[in-house]
């Protein structure tokens, strides 16, 4: 498993090259690519602007039938999220964004988990599988 | 932090993307844009988007942005070039680009922005 610092924009750019990388290496078409490296920048930015930093694992997973995946980790110690289901609304903004990184990343991968805990920081944590 | 380089050709402002896109060089480019056209008086930008692997909700929304700033400079702005597997996740992001002008090319920008004289 890769670990990678996500401390400044230059980082958040080293996380989407590095599961591009991955994903490529690993069977992922060109599009369900672009759609996990697209998830991996929101998640990195929230991790970075909302989270206050923090660190991306990415990891290579098998199914039980045999398929590849690619699967990220995001972990923050930031203020954490206090409703979990009204972040992952669409249009739902802490800041000055558009409020899509959560809602529209989960629909960008095929699984998508969130922990968070108020003041416990927040984890996100997303598989993307080759077909 | 790289920069984004804008080229003035006639009363066009060309922006090719080429760099690995991070939030502050949006911005950048944002500013720079604003600026260029304001002291040049440019009626149209074309900014070529094909050498873009992801636009995310963040520089989509810049992008977008840029739209609306050249147009109160009167000057309307043509994304060009998307690749066809940004442009599906984009939809499936959620964000329609609404208020930016798109075309398939350079050429057909072009055209977009002749044709608006």
């Amino acid at each position: 498993m890769d670990e990678l610092p996500i401390q400044s924009g230059d980082d958040v750019v080293r996380v989407r090259q590095h599961v591009r990388t991955m994903a490529a290496g690993n069977g992922l078409s060109l599009v369900d690519q672009t759609k996990l490296v697209t998830a991996a920048s929101e998640l990195a930015r929230n991790t970075l602007v909302h989270g206050g930093g923090g660190v991306a694992r990415v990891e290579v997973v098998k199914s039980p039938n045999g398929r590849t995946g690619i699967k990220l980790h995001f972990t923050d110690s930031g203020p954490g999220i206090t409703d979990i289901e009204l972040a992952l609304r669409d249009g739902w903004s802490s800041g000055t964004g558009l409020g899509l990184g959560l809602s529209g990343s989960r629909r960008l991968v095929d699984e998508f988990e969130l922990d968070s805990e108020p003041g416990a920081g927040t984890t996100v944590v997303v598989v993307k599988w080759s077909r | 932090m790289d920069r984004v380089p804008i080229a003035k050709i006639g009363q066009t402002l060309f922006v090719s993307i080429q760099i690995e896109l991070q939030d502050d060089s949006v911005l950048q480019l944002q500013e720079d844009l604003a600026d260029e056209i304001s002291s040049t008086g440019a009626r149209g930008v074309i900014i070529d988007i094909t050498a873009v692997e992801i636009v995310d909700s963040f520089i989509g929304r810049m992008l977008t942005m840029i739209g609306s700033i050249s147009r109160l400079f009167d000057a309307e702005t043509v994304i060009v070039g998307m690749r066809p597997a940004v442009a599906i996740t984009l939809t499936e992001l959620g964000l329609s680009m609404k208020g930016v002008r798109t075309a398939l090319n350079a050429e057909k920008g072009l055209e977009i922005l002749n044709g608006r004289s």
